[in-house]
Protein backbone atom coordinates (compact mmCIF):
# COMPACT_ATOMS: atom_id res chain seq x y z
CA UNK A 1 0.00 0.00 0.00
CA UNK A 2 2.77 2.33 0.99
CA UNK A 3 4.66 1.48 -2.19
CA UNK A 4 1.61 1.99 -4.33
CA UNK A 5 0.99 5.40 -2.84
CA UNK A 6 4.68 6.09 -3.32
CA UNK A 7 4.59 5.59 -7.08
CA UNK A 8 1.15 7.08 -7.73
CA UNK A 9 2.28 10.71 -7.57
CA UNK A 10 5.32 10.44 -9.88
CA UNK A 11 3.33 8.43 -12.43
CA UNK A 12 0.46 10.88 -12.27
CA UNK A 13 2.80 13.85 -12.63
CA UNK A 14 4.57 12.35 -15.62
CA UNK A 15 1.31 11.48 -17.37
CA UNK A 16 -0.03 14.97 -16.66
CA UNK A 17 3.13 16.55 -18.08
CA UNK A 18 2.91 14.75 -21.40
CA UNK A 19 -0.88 15.14 -21.56
CA UNK A 20 -0.46 18.90 -21.16
CA UNK A 21 2.02 19.08 -24.03
CA UNK A 22 -0.24 16.91 -26.17
CA UNK A 23 -3.14 19.24 -25.41
CA UNK A 24 -1.07 22.31 -26.21
CA UNK A 25 -0.15 20.90 -29.62
CA UNK A 26 -3.61 19.57 -30.45
CA UNK A 27 -5.27 22.88 -29.60
CA UNK A 28 -2.67 24.71 -31.65
CA UNK A 29 -1.04 26.69 -28.84
CA UNK A 30 2.26 25.27 -30.07
CA UNK A 31 2.79 24.51 -33.76
CA UNK A 32 3.15 20.83 -34.53
CA UNK A 33 6.05 21.57 -36.86
CA UNK A 34 8.17 22.84 -33.96
CA UNK A 35 6.93 20.58 -31.17
CA UNK A 36 5.46 17.24 -32.23
CA UNK A 37 2.84 15.57 -30.06
CA UNK A 38 4.26 13.27 -27.39
CA UNK A 39 2.24 10.44 -28.90
CA UNK A 40 3.90 10.97 -32.31
CA UNK A 41 7.31 11.11 -30.60
CA UNK A 42 6.53 7.85 -28.81
CA UNK A 43 5.45 6.30 -32.10
CA UNK A 44 8.64 7.51 -33.82
CA UNK A 45 10.72 6.14 -30.96
CA UNK A 46 8.92 2.82 -31.17
CA UNK A 47 9.67 2.59 -34.90
CA UNK A 48 13.22 3.73 -34.32
CA UNK A 49 14.17 1.01 -31.85
CA UNK A 50 13.22 -1.60 -34.44
CA UNK A 51 15.80 -0.34 -36.92
CA UNK A 52 19.40 -1.48 -37.02
CA UNK A 53 20.71 1.96 -37.88
CA UNK A 54 19.43 3.35 -34.58
CA UNK A 55 21.31 0.74 -32.58
CA UNK A 56 24.34 1.33 -34.75
CA UNK A 57 24.22 5.00 -33.83
CA UNK A 58 23.78 4.17 -30.15
CA UNK A 59 26.72 1.79 -30.42
CA UNK A 60 28.91 4.44 -32.03
CA UNK A 61 28.03 7.01 -29.40
CA UNK A 62 28.68 4.58 -26.58
CA UNK A 63 31.95 3.41 -28.12
CA UNK A 64 33.28 6.97 -28.11
CA UNK A 65 31.90 7.46 -24.61
CA UNK A 66 33.57 4.33 -23.22
CA UNK A 67 36.94 4.93 -24.88
CA UNK A 68 37.02 8.61 -23.90
CA UNK A 69 35.98 7.93 -20.33
CA UNK A 70 38.49 5.10 -20.08
CA UNK A 71 41.26 7.37 -21.28
CA UNK A 72 40.19 10.04 -18.80
CA UNK A 73 40.25 7.55 -15.93
CA UNK A 74 43.66 6.21 -16.94
CA UNK A 75 45.09 9.75 -16.91
CA UNK A 76 43.13 11.50 -14.14
CA UNK A 77 43.36 8.95 -11.34
CA UNK A 78 47.17 8.50 -11.28
CA UNK A 79 47.80 12.22 -11.83
CA UNK A 80 45.21 13.13 -9.21
CA UNK A 81 46.80 10.78 -6.68
CA UNK A 82 50.29 12.14 -7.44
CA UNK A 83 49.24 15.79 -7.13
CA UNK A 84 47.07 15.11 -4.11
CA UNK A 85 49.82 13.38 -2.17
CA UNK A 86 52.57 15.93 -2.79
CA UNK A 87 52.27 19.41 -1.36
CA UNK A 88 55.06 20.56 -3.67
CA UNK A 89 53.34 19.29 -6.80
CA UNK A 90 49.98 20.61 -5.67
CA UNK A 91 51.21 24.14 -5.20
CA UNK A 92 53.22 24.04 -8.41
CA UNK A 93 50.35 23.06 -10.65
CA UNK A 94 47.61 24.99 -8.85
CA UNK A 95 47.77 28.12 -10.95
CA UNK A 96 48.02 26.34 -14.28
CA UNK A 97 45.13 24.06 -13.38
CA UNK A 98 42.97 26.94 -12.16
CA UNK A 99 43.55 28.66 -15.45
CA UNK A 100 42.92 25.69 -17.72
CA UNK A 101 39.93 24.23 -15.92
CA UNK A 102 37.31 26.88 -16.81
CA UNK A 103 38.09 26.59 -20.53
CA UNK A 104 35.29 24.53 -22.04
CA UNK A 105 36.91 21.51 -23.64
CA UNK A 106 35.13 22.05 -26.94
CA UNK A 107 37.13 25.25 -27.33
CA UNK A 108 39.84 22.88 -28.51
CA UNK A 109 37.50 21.11 -30.94
CA UNK A 110 38.71 23.06 -33.99
CA UNK A 111 42.34 22.32 -33.11
CA UNK A 112 41.56 18.65 -32.57
CA UNK A 113 39.82 18.52 -35.96
CA UNK A 114 43.09 19.65 -37.54
CA UNK A 115 45.26 17.26 -35.56
CA UNK A 116 43.12 14.12 -35.52
CA UNK A 117 40.87 14.62 -38.54
CA UNK A 118 37.14 13.92 -38.43
CA UNK A 119 37.42 10.53 -36.94
CA UNK A 120 36.52 8.46 -33.88
CA UNK A 121 39.82 9.62 -32.36
CA UNK A 122 38.60 13.21 -32.36
CA UNK A 123 35.52 12.31 -30.35
CA UNK A 124 37.52 10.17 -27.93
CA UNK A 125 40.06 12.89 -27.18
CA UNK A 126 37.44 15.63 -26.76
CA UNK A 127 35.54 13.38 -24.34
CA UNK A 128 38.71 12.42 -22.50
CA UNK A 129 39.72 16.04 -22.11
CA UNK A 130 36.34 17.11 -20.72
CA UNK A 131 35.92 14.07 -18.48
CA UNK A 132 39.45 14.43 -17.12
CA UNK A 133 38.80 17.43 -14.86
CA UNK A 134 36.05 16.28 -12.49
CA UNK A 135 37.86 12.98 -12.00
CA UNK A 136 41.20 14.68 -11.46
CA UNK A 137 39.82 17.11 -8.86
CA UNK A 138 37.84 14.49 -7.02
CA UNK A 139 40.83 12.14 -6.87
CA UNK A 140 43.09 14.92 -5.66
CA UNK A 141 40.64 16.04 -2.95
CA UNK A 142 40.08 12.43 -1.97
CA UNK A 143 43.78 11.81 -1.40
CA UNK A 144 44.14 15.08 0.51
CA UNK A 145 41.16 14.25 2.66
CA UNK A 146 42.31 10.87 3.97
CA UNK A 147 41.20 10.28 7.56
CA UNK A 148 43.93 11.78 9.79
CA UNK A 149 43.64 8.92 12.29
CA UNK A 150 44.25 6.41 9.54
CA UNK A 151 47.18 8.47 8.32
CA UNK A 152 48.71 8.63 11.79
CA UNK A 153 48.17 4.91 12.19
CA UNK A 154 49.95 4.26 8.91
CA UNK A 155 52.82 6.46 10.08
CA UNK A 156 52.95 4.71 13.44
CA UNK A 157 53.11 1.35 11.72
CA UNK A 158 55.77 2.73 9.40
CA UNK A 159 53.99 1.61 6.26
CA UNK A 160 56.16 2.04 3.20
CA UNK A 161 55.27 4.24 0.27
CA UNK A 162 53.79 1.32 -1.65
CA UNK A 163 51.69 0.05 1.26
CA UNK A 164 50.53 3.56 2.08
CA UNK A 165 49.31 3.97 -1.46
CA UNK A 166 47.33 0.74 -1.58
CA UNK A 167 46.01 0.65 1.97
CA UNK A 168 45.63 4.32 2.78
CA UNK A 169 45.40 6.73 -0.16
CA UNK A 170 43.52 4.59 -2.64
CA UNK A 171 40.75 3.31 -0.33
CA UNK A 172 40.41 6.75 1.23
CA UNK A 173 40.02 8.38 -2.16
CA UNK A 174 37.72 5.73 -3.67
CA UNK A 175 34.39 7.38 -2.73
CA UNK A 176 35.62 10.67 -4.15
CA UNK A 177 36.77 8.99 -7.32
CA UNK A 178 33.34 7.37 -7.64
CA UNK A 179 31.69 10.79 -7.39
CA UNK A 180 34.08 12.15 -10.01
CA UNK A 181 33.32 9.18 -12.21
CA UNK A 182 29.58 9.87 -12.03
CA UNK A 183 30.08 13.50 -13.07
CA UNK A 184 32.59 12.62 -15.78
CA UNK A 185 30.35 9.91 -17.22
CA UNK A 186 27.56 12.46 -17.90
CA UNK A 187 30.00 15.00 -19.29
CA UNK A 188 31.42 12.32 -21.57
CA UNK A 189 27.99 11.63 -23.06
CA UNK A 190 27.32 15.34 -23.46
CA UNK A 191 30.59 15.94 -25.31
CA UNK A 192 30.19 12.83 -27.43
CA UNK A 193 26.72 13.79 -28.64
CA UNK A 194 27.80 17.41 -29.07
CA UNK A 195 30.87 16.54 -31.12
CA UNK A 196 28.79 14.27 -33.34
CA UNK A 197 26.40 17.14 -33.94
CA UNK A 198 28.98 19.79 -34.73
CA UNK A 199 31.41 17.86 -36.92
CA UNK A 200 29.12 15.12 -38.20
CA UNK A 201 30.54 11.94 -36.73
CA UNK A 202 28.27 8.91 -36.81
CA UNK A 203 26.25 8.49 -33.64
CA UNK A 204 23.06 9.74 -32.05
CA UNK A 205 24.19 13.37 -32.25
CA UNK A 206 24.58 13.23 -36.01
CA UNK A 207 21.23 11.49 -36.40
CA UNK A 208 19.54 14.23 -34.36
CA UNK A 209 21.13 16.82 -36.61
CA UNK A 210 20.05 15.00 -39.78
CA UNK A 211 16.47 14.46 -38.61
CA UNK A 212 16.21 18.09 -37.63
CA UNK A 213 17.37 19.30 -41.03
CA UNK A 214 15.30 16.75 -42.90
CA UNK A 215 12.21 18.33 -41.36
CA UNK A 216 11.29 15.29 -39.27
CA UNK A 217 10.73 16.84 -35.85
CA UNK A 218 9.06 13.73 -34.38
CA UNK A 219 12.06 11.70 -35.43
CA UNK A 220 14.46 14.30 -34.02
CA UNK A 221 12.62 14.45 -30.71
CA UNK A 222 12.55 10.66 -30.49
CA UNK A 223 16.34 10.62 -30.91
CA UNK A 224 16.76 13.40 -28.36
CA UNK A 225 14.57 11.42 -25.96
CA UNK A 226 16.70 8.34 -26.50
CA UNK A 227 19.84 10.35 -25.74
CA UNK A 228 18.09 11.45 -22.55
CA UNK A 229 17.32 7.82 -21.70
CA UNK A 230 20.98 6.95 -22.23
CA UNK A 231 21.81 9.78 -19.85
CA UNK A 232 19.37 8.43 -17.28
CA UNK A 233 20.84 4.93 -17.58
CA UNK A 234 24.37 6.26 -17.11
CA UNK A 235 23.31 8.38 -14.13
CA UNK A 236 21.55 5.47 -12.43
CA UNK A 237 24.45 3.09 -13.06
CA UNK A 238 27.11 5.41 -11.69
CA UNK A 239 24.92 6.48 -8.77
CA UNK A 240 24.71 2.84 -7.72
CA UNK A 241 28.46 2.48 -8.06
CA UNK A 242 28.98 5.60 -5.98
CA UNK A 243 26.70 4.42 -3.21
CA UNK A 244 28.42 1.06 -3.20
CA UNK A 245 31.87 2.54 -2.71
CA UNK A 246 30.49 4.84 -0.03
CA UNK A 247 28.87 2.11 2.02
CA UNK A 248 31.64 2.01 4.61
CA UNK A 249 32.21 5.76 4.61
CA UNK A 250 31.35 7.76 7.78
CA UNK A 251 29.22 10.19 5.77
CA UNK A 252 26.90 7.33 4.87
CA UNK A 253 26.83 5.90 8.35
CA UNK A 254 25.90 9.18 9.94
CA UNK A 255 23.11 9.83 7.51
CA UNK A 256 19.70 9.61 9.10
CA UNK A 257 16.57 8.83 7.14
CA UNK A 258 14.67 12.07 6.71
CA UNK B 1 59.10 36.71 4.43
CA UNK B 2 61.46 34.28 2.77
CA UNK B 3 58.89 31.60 3.35
CA UNK B 4 56.24 33.61 1.56
CA UNK B 5 58.68 34.34 -1.21
CA UNK B 6 59.44 30.65 -1.54
CA UNK B 7 55.75 29.89 -1.63
CA UNK B 8 55.29 32.47 -4.34
CA UNK B 9 58.05 30.93 -6.46
CA UNK B 10 56.59 27.50 -5.88
CA UNK B 11 53.30 28.63 -7.38
CA UNK B 12 54.70 30.72 -10.20
CA UNK B 13 57.52 28.61 -11.66
CA UNK B 14 55.32 26.23 -13.63
CA UNK B 15 53.10 28.85 -15.31
CA UNK B 16 56.23 30.78 -16.29
CA UNK B 17 57.86 27.59 -17.52
CA UNK B 18 54.80 26.62 -19.56
CA UNK B 19 54.48 29.98 -21.30
CA UNK B 20 58.25 30.34 -21.73
CA UNK B 21 58.58 26.77 -23.01
CA UNK B 22 55.74 27.31 -25.45
CA UNK B 23 57.31 30.54 -26.68
CA UNK B 24 60.80 29.14 -27.28
CA UNK B 25 59.89 25.65 -28.44
CA UNK B 26 57.35 26.97 -30.96
CA UNK B 27 59.63 29.74 -32.21
CA UNK B 28 60.91 27.76 -35.21
CA UNK B 29 57.74 25.74 -35.63
CA UNK B 30 56.80 25.10 -39.23
CA UNK B 31 53.79 22.95 -38.32
CA UNK B 32 50.71 24.64 -39.74
CA UNK B 33 48.65 23.60 -36.70
CA UNK B 34 51.07 24.83 -34.06
CA UNK B 35 52.33 28.21 -35.18
CA UNK B 36 54.94 30.08 -33.09
CA UNK B 37 53.43 31.68 -29.99
CA UNK B 38 54.75 35.00 -31.28
CA UNK B 39 52.47 34.71 -34.31
CA UNK B 40 49.52 33.77 -32.09
CA UNK B 41 50.13 36.79 -29.89
CA UNK B 42 50.19 39.00 -33.00
CA UNK B 43 46.91 37.46 -34.16
CA UNK B 44 45.47 37.97 -30.69
CA UNK B 45 46.36 41.62 -30.80
CA UNK B 46 44.95 42.03 -34.29
CA UNK B 47 41.65 40.36 -33.38
CA UNK B 48 40.97 41.27 -29.82
CA UNK B 49 42.53 44.73 -29.42
CA UNK B 50 39.77 45.75 -30.09
CA UNK B 51 38.62 44.76 -33.54
CA UNK B 52 36.31 41.89 -32.68
CA UNK B 53 35.35 42.78 -29.14
CA UNK B 54 32.08 44.27 -30.33
CA UNK B 55 31.39 41.82 -33.15
CA UNK B 56 32.20 38.50 -31.43
CA UNK B 57 33.07 38.84 -27.76
CA UNK B 58 30.16 40.99 -26.64
CA UNK B 59 27.46 38.90 -28.37
CA UNK B 60 28.90 35.81 -26.66
CA UNK B 61 29.00 37.46 -23.25
CA UNK B 62 25.47 38.78 -23.71
CA UNK B 63 24.07 35.35 -24.51
CA UNK B 64 26.02 33.80 -21.69
CA UNK B 65 25.01 36.42 -19.12
CA UNK B 66 21.36 36.55 -20.10
CA UNK B 67 21.01 32.77 -20.26
CA UNK B 68 22.70 32.29 -16.91
CA UNK B 69 20.62 35.04 -15.29
CA UNK B 70 17.38 33.48 -16.50
CA UNK B 71 18.54 30.06 -15.28
CA UNK B 72 19.49 31.47 -11.87
CA UNK B 73 16.21 33.30 -11.29
CA UNK B 74 14.03 30.47 -12.62
CA UNK B 75 16.09 27.76 -10.92
CA UNK B 76 15.97 29.43 -7.51
CA UNK B 77 12.26 30.28 -7.78
CA UNK B 78 11.11 26.87 -9.00
CA UNK B 79 13.60 25.10 -6.74
CA UNK B 80 12.28 26.89 -3.66
CA UNK B 81 8.73 26.01 -4.63
CA UNK B 82 9.54 22.34 -5.23
CA UNK B 83 11.67 22.17 -2.12
CA UNK B 84 8.83 23.38 0.07
CA UNK B 85 6.03 21.57 -1.68
CA UNK B 86 6.68 17.86 -1.37
CA UNK B 87 3.75 16.45 -3.41
CA UNK B 88 4.61 18.60 -6.43
CA UNK B 89 8.29 17.73 -6.09
CA UNK B 90 7.51 14.02 -6.09
CA UNK B 91 5.08 14.39 -8.98
CA UNK B 92 7.60 16.21 -11.16
CA UNK B 93 10.68 14.18 -10.14
CA UNK B 94 10.66 11.72 -13.09
CA UNK B 95 10.20 14.47 -15.68
CA UNK B 96 12.93 16.60 -14.10
CA UNK B 97 15.29 13.63 -13.91
CA UNK B 98 14.66 12.80 -17.54
CA UNK B 99 15.01 16.35 -18.86
CA UNK B 100 18.22 17.00 -16.97
CA UNK B 101 19.74 13.81 -18.34
CA UNK B 102 19.38 14.97 -21.94
CA UNK B 103 22.89 15.95 -23.08
CA UNK B 104 23.00 19.75 -23.35
CA UNK B 105 23.83 19.85 -27.10
CA UNK B 106 20.61 17.92 -27.77
CA UNK B 107 18.78 20.67 -25.88
CA UNK B 108 20.16 23.10 -28.46
CA UNK B 109 18.50 20.97 -31.11
CA UNK B 110 15.18 21.19 -29.25
CA UNK B 111 15.50 24.95 -29.12
CA UNK B 112 16.32 25.16 -32.82
CA UNK B 113 13.14 23.21 -33.58
CA UNK B 114 11.09 25.29 -31.17
CA UNK B 115 12.46 28.76 -31.81
CA UNK B 116 14.68 28.82 -34.88
CA UNK B 117 18.23 30.00 -35.37
CA UNK B 118 18.27 33.45 -33.81
CA UNK B 119 19.75 34.74 -30.58
CA UNK B 120 16.67 33.75 -28.59
CA UNK B 121 17.46 30.14 -29.38
CA UNK B 122 20.99 30.44 -27.99
CA UNK B 123 19.90 32.26 -24.86
CA UNK B 124 17.13 29.70 -24.22
CA UNK B 125 19.52 26.79 -24.75
CA UNK B 126 21.98 28.26 -22.28
CA UNK B 127 19.19 29.03 -19.82
CA UNK B 128 17.58 25.60 -20.08
CA UNK B 129 20.84 23.66 -19.74
CA UNK B 130 22.11 25.67 -16.76
CA UNK B 131 18.64 25.72 -15.14
CA UNK B 132 18.89 22.16 -13.87
CA UNK B 133 21.99 22.43 -11.66
CA UNK B 134 20.52 25.52 -10.00
CA UNK B 135 17.14 23.84 -9.59
CA UNK B 136 18.45 20.65 -8.03
CA UNK B 137 20.83 22.40 -5.66
CA UNK B 138 18.15 24.86 -4.57
CA UNK B 139 15.78 21.98 -3.82
CA UNK B 140 18.48 20.29 -1.74
CA UNK B 141 19.36 23.53 0.03
CA UNK B 142 15.75 24.37 0.85
CA UNK B 143 15.12 20.87 2.15
CA UNK B 144 18.28 20.98 4.24
CA UNK B 145 17.23 23.96 6.38
CA UNK B 146 17.60 23.19 10.08
CA UNK B 147 14.20 22.09 11.39
CA UNK B 148 14.83 24.05 14.60
CA UNK B 149 15.01 27.28 12.63
CA UNK B 150 11.70 26.50 10.99
CA UNK B 151 10.12 25.65 14.36
CA UNK B 152 11.40 28.90 15.71
CA UNK B 153 9.94 30.79 12.74
CA UNK B 154 6.63 29.10 13.37
CA UNK B 155 6.75 29.87 17.06
CA UNK B 156 7.33 33.54 16.28
CA UNK B 157 4.49 33.35 13.77
CA UNK B 158 6.58 34.70 10.91
CA UNK B 159 4.61 35.18 7.72
CA UNK B 160 5.28 32.82 4.82
CA UNK B 161 7.11 35.58 2.96
CA UNK B 162 9.38 36.26 5.89
CA UNK B 163 9.96 32.57 6.38
CA UNK B 164 11.09 32.15 2.78
CA UNK B 165 13.18 35.30 2.43
CA UNK B 166 14.62 35.56 5.93
CA UNK B 167 15.16 31.94 6.90
CA UNK B 168 14.90 29.42 4.10
CA UNK B 169 16.66 31.19 1.25
CA UNK B 170 19.60 32.48 3.33
CA UNK B 171 20.09 29.01 4.80
CA UNK B 172 20.04 27.51 1.30
CA UNK B 173 22.46 30.08 -0.16
CA UNK B 174 25.66 28.01 0.12
CA UNK B 175 24.03 25.13 -1.73
CA UNK B 176 22.50 27.50 -4.29
CA UNK B 177 25.95 28.89 -5.01
CA UNK B 178 27.29 25.39 -5.48
CA UNK B 179 24.60 24.94 -8.12
CA UNK B 180 25.35 28.29 -9.73
CA UNK B 181 28.99 27.32 -10.02
CA UNK B 182 28.11 24.23 -12.04
CA UNK B 183 25.60 26.29 -14.03
CA UNK B 184 28.36 28.73 -14.91
CA UNK B 185 30.49 26.01 -16.51
CA UNK B 186 27.46 24.54 -18.30
CA UNK B 187 26.43 27.95 -19.62
CA UNK B 188 29.89 28.57 -21.03
CA UNK B 189 29.94 25.17 -22.69
CA UNK B 190 26.49 25.55 -24.24
CA UNK B 191 27.35 29.07 -25.36
CA UNK B 192 30.37 27.79 -27.28
CA UNK B 193 28.46 24.79 -28.63
CA UNK B 194 25.47 26.78 -29.83
CA UNK B 195 27.73 29.27 -31.57
CA UNK B 196 29.71 26.56 -33.31
CA UNK B 197 26.51 24.84 -34.26
CA UNK B 198 24.27 27.61 -35.53
CA UNK B 199 25.63 31.13 -35.51
CA UNK B 200 27.25 33.82 -37.59
CA UNK B 201 29.09 35.53 -34.77
CA UNK B 202 30.40 34.87 -31.27
CA UNK B 203 33.51 33.22 -29.88
CA UNK B 204 32.46 29.67 -30.73
CA UNK B 205 31.67 30.66 -34.29
CA UNK B 206 34.91 32.60 -34.62
CA UNK B 207 37.10 29.69 -33.52
CA UNK B 208 35.42 27.11 -35.72
CA UNK B 209 35.18 29.42 -38.71
CA UNK B 210 38.85 30.39 -38.43
CA UNK B 211 39.73 26.70 -38.47
CA UNK B 212 37.47 25.98 -41.44
CA UNK B 213 39.04 28.81 -43.41
CA UNK B 214 42.49 27.70 -42.30
CA UNK B 215 43.39 30.85 -40.37
CA UNK B 216 45.19 28.90 -37.67
CA UNK B 217 46.73 31.77 -35.65
CA UNK B 218 43.26 33.38 -35.53
CA UNK B 219 41.83 30.12 -34.28
CA UNK B 220 44.45 29.95 -31.53
CA UNK B 221 43.76 33.54 -30.57
CA UNK B 222 40.05 32.69 -30.25
CA UNK B 223 40.81 29.65 -28.09
CA UNK B 224 42.96 31.82 -25.81
CA UNK B 225 40.22 34.46 -25.67
CA UNK B 226 37.65 31.83 -24.71
CA UNK B 227 40.06 30.62 -22.02
CA UNK B 228 40.46 34.14 -20.67
CA UNK B 229 36.69 34.60 -20.64
CA UNK B 230 36.27 31.33 -18.77
CA UNK B 231 38.90 32.33 -16.24
CA UNK B 232 37.50 35.84 -15.80
CA UNK B 233 33.88 34.79 -15.23
CA UNK B 234 35.09 32.27 -12.67
CA UNK B 235 37.05 34.91 -10.81
CA UNK B 236 34.04 37.26 -10.82
CA UNK B 237 31.83 34.45 -9.61
CA UNK B 238 34.18 33.61 -6.74
CA UNK B 239 34.22 37.25 -5.66
CA UNK B 240 30.42 37.42 -5.68
CA UNK B 241 30.20 34.12 -3.84
CA UNK B 242 32.66 35.21 -1.19
CA UNK B 243 30.72 38.40 -0.62
CA UNK B 244 27.35 36.68 -0.52
CA UNK B 245 28.55 33.98 1.82
CA UNK B 246 30.65 36.18 4.08
CA UNK B 247 28.15 35.82 6.92
CA UNK B 248 28.10 32.08 6.37
CA UNK B 249 31.85 31.66 6.63
CA UNK B 250 31.97 33.88 9.68
CA UNK B 251 29.14 31.97 11.24
CA UNK B 252 30.81 28.65 10.54
CA UNK B 253 34.12 29.82 11.94
CA UNK B 254 32.46 31.03 15.16
CA UNK B 255 30.47 27.84 15.46
CA UNK B 256 33.65 25.84 15.12
CA UNK B 257 35.50 27.92 17.68
CA UNK B 258 32.62 27.70 20.12
CA UNK B 259 32.50 23.95 19.59
CA UNK B 260 36.21 23.71 20.25
CA UNK B 261 35.93 25.77 23.42
CA UNK B 262 33.05 23.72 24.77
Amino acid sequence: MQGLRGTALPVLGTVAFFALIELAVVTGVVAETSLPRPTSIAKALFELVQTGSFWGAVGNTMKGWALGLGLAIAAAVPIGIAVGSSQWLYRSVRFVVDFIRPIPSIALLPLFILVFGIDLQLKVYIIALGAFWPLFFQTMYGVQDVDPVARDTATAYRLGRFMRFFFLSLPGATPYIATGLRISASIALLLGVGTEMVVGLSGIGQDIFKAQYAGQPAHAFALIASSGLLGVAIAIGFNRLERRTLRWHPSQRRELPS
Amino acid sequence: MTRRLRGFFLEIWLPVAVVGGWWFLSEDSTSPFFPPLRVIVDAFEANWVFERIGSDLLPSLQRFGLGLAIAAVAGIAVGTMLGLWTPVRRATAPVVDFLRSIPAPALISIMILLIGFDDKMKVSSIALASFFPVLLNTIDGVRGVEPQQLDMARAYKLSRRHRIFRIILPAATPQIFAGLRIALAVALLVMAFSEMFASTNGLGFFILFAQETYRIPDMWSGIIMLGLVGYAVNVVFLLVERRALRWHRGWRATARDAGGAA
